[in-house]
């Protein structure tokens, strides 16, 4: 028993603050820990290189082959970045048009689920026949994948407007367009932020798939070429870049949500404000 | 005198076929310019059909609705509306919310960012009658219910509606909030002088506030019974437990009873 009274809610604080710290470190330890039992257990049971390799090799086959990891980072980040960029501009116009009108919805919306059902990996080498081989068809790649989500996501939210609250509206006179601009839109962007994390991380991966068959560079290109040579160090290092590279955008896009639709998300952090 | 509102034996079906549900059958009902009338009614009787109907929003199967002497075939633009649920827009303040009507309703939309800090003052003014002084950035969420349905009547008069139609708008809040709430909207009848259609099940909420009182029947609803409420205005909550207003009560609620058991 300590001889000073602590207050409760001081004590409760100080617990609290120091949780916060631990979950914010949790993640990093996981894959720490991740990786050390790997390490163990390739040295252990003396895994050959080229079935599993181990960490250390994973980390050194990357820092050896830097310059072109990075090159061909940048060219996918590129890419992803164009395919996403359109796949926004049109899924969120696309998303309007079918949320606001019914005609629309039901005209179009059979065909485009139909078309997003097809395994992009399919698609691809149509694009390189009409394309040819480079970064076109993986943009085209990385933006079939990021449309459709983004398209679901503005069209919900817009469609999904209380009918009291269109009352209200129509009852002062507004009009179709009105309507969308002052309750559809808003209410639709926690939608489409929300979005956003999806279609960032699928169009990463598609154009990943689309430089992995067709293509002669980007991260996708990398590691099949380091396959194909039997450098499998390098090919894992490869996909550690790939995965940490989607964390990264998957972290912007979610800053971007938090900072845009705080209102939306109230629950976690209103008690700050 | 001229009726604001006359609704001339008015049905509506819903559907368009002849098995739709009826829903409204010969309904007539007449409101004076400036007048508080109630409509009441047992649950499920079409007293929110009658509020759409009489708005516009809905068109009548048979009938006519007349407003401001001329016939409704297209949503009114000189109505405010509230309901039961507040409906207010989570990422406006509750200022921005009680200033939405003037960004669509003309005159005023036109001329609504040249005058915005005029606008603001009324909004504010507006805001501190119902007691919401100091709450006008705050987001909805950040209000009681209560508070909410406040800033929803706030967004129902701001454009100096001359029609306000209000759907059980205190239906779900507690009694003590809900007599507060009563006060203040006798307040700004008194102050405005707007033509009031409140549908609502609660009586003693009708005889408080209103000048007459309709009674609807059960699906397909009419009306059965009208009742004048002879208080004085301003009136007080205590008026309620004396005994005429309690007569009155007691009174509609045997009309409603009828009505139910006639079904």
């Amino acid at each position: 028993m300590s001889e000073i009274a602590v207050p409760a809610r001081a004590r409760r604080r100080g617990k609290l603050s120091r949780n916060r710290a631990f979950r914010r470190l949790l993640p990093w330890l996981v894959v720490a820990a991740i990786f050390l039992i790997w390490q163990v257990l390739v040295t252990g049971l003396r895994i050959e290189s080229f079935v599993l390799p181990s960490p250390s090799a994973i980390f050194a086959a990357g820092w050896q082959w830097r310059g072109p990891i990075l090159e061909n980072s940048l060219q996918t980040f590129f890419t992803t970045a164009i395919g996403f960029g359109f796949a926004i501009v049109f899924g969120a116009l696309a998303g309007i048009a079918i949320g606001s009108s019914p005609l629309v919805y039901d005209g179009f919306y059979p065909a485009l689920v139909g078309f997003n059902t097809i395994p992009k990996v399919a698609v691809v080498p149509i694009l390189i026949i009409w394309f040819g081989v480079g970064s076109i068809p993986a943009i085209i790649t990385a933006f079939l994948l990021a449309f459709f989500p983004i398209l679901v996501n503005v069209a919900t939210g817009i469609a999904t407007v209380e009918p009291e609250l269109q009352d209200v509206l129509r009852a002062l006179g507004a009009s179709k367009w009105q309507m969308i601009r002052k309750v559809g839109l808003p209410r639709a962007m926690p939608y489409f932020f929300a979005s956003l994390k999806v279609a960032i991380t699928v169009a990463f991966v598609g154009s990943i798939i689309a430089e992995t068959v067709g293509s002669n560079s980007g991260i996708g290109n990398l590691m099949l070429v380091a396959s194909s040579r039997f450098e499998v160090p390098l090919a894992f290092a490869g996909l550690l870049v790939t995965g940490a590279m989607g964390i990264a955008m998957y972290a912007v896009a979610g800053a971007i949500e938090a900072r845009m639709t705080g209102w939306a998300t109230r629950g976690n952090t209103g008690l700050n404000k | 005198m001229k009726h604001f509102v006359d609704m001339y034996d008015v049905s509506l079906r819903y559907g368009e076929d002849e098995d739709g549900t009826l829903a409204l059958r010969n309904a007539t009902m007449r409101v004076d310019s400036g007048e508080f009338v109630a409509v009441v009614g047992p649950s499920g009787c079409g007293k929110s059909t009658l509020m759409k109907v009489i708005t516009g929003l809905w068109s009548p199967t048979r009938g006519a609705v007349i407003v401001d002497g001329r016939e409704v075939e297209r949503p009114l633009s000189i109505t405010g509306m509230a309901f039961q649920n507040p409906t207010l827009l989570p990422w406006r303040t509750t200022l921005d919310n009680v200033m939405l009507p003037l960004e669509i309703v003309q005159p005023h939309a036109a001329k609504f960012r040249r005058e915005r800090t005029r606008y603001e003052a009324k909004a504010r003014e507006l805001l501190a009658l119902v007691g919401l002084k100091d709450f006008e950035e705050k987001y909805p969420w950040q209000l009681s219910g209560g508070m909410q349905q406040r800033a929803s009547i706030c967004r129902a008069l701001i454009h100096d509606p001359s029609l306000l139609m209000l759907d059980e708008p205190f239906g779900a809040l507690d009694m003590f909030t809900r007599e507060e709430l009563w006060l203040a909207m006798q307040d700004i009848w008194i102050a405005r002088r707007p033509t009031v259609i409140l549908v609502t099940h609660d009586l003693r909420e009708a005889v408080f506030l209103a000048d007459r009182i309709f009674v609807m029947s059960a699906r397909p609803g009419r009306i059965i019974a009208e009742r004048t409420v002879e208080l004085a205005r301003p009136r007080a909550l205590s008026m309620t437990y004396e005994p005429y207003a309690v007569g009155l009560v007691q009174n509609l609620r045997d009309h409603i009873h009828g009505a139910r058991e006639a079904a």
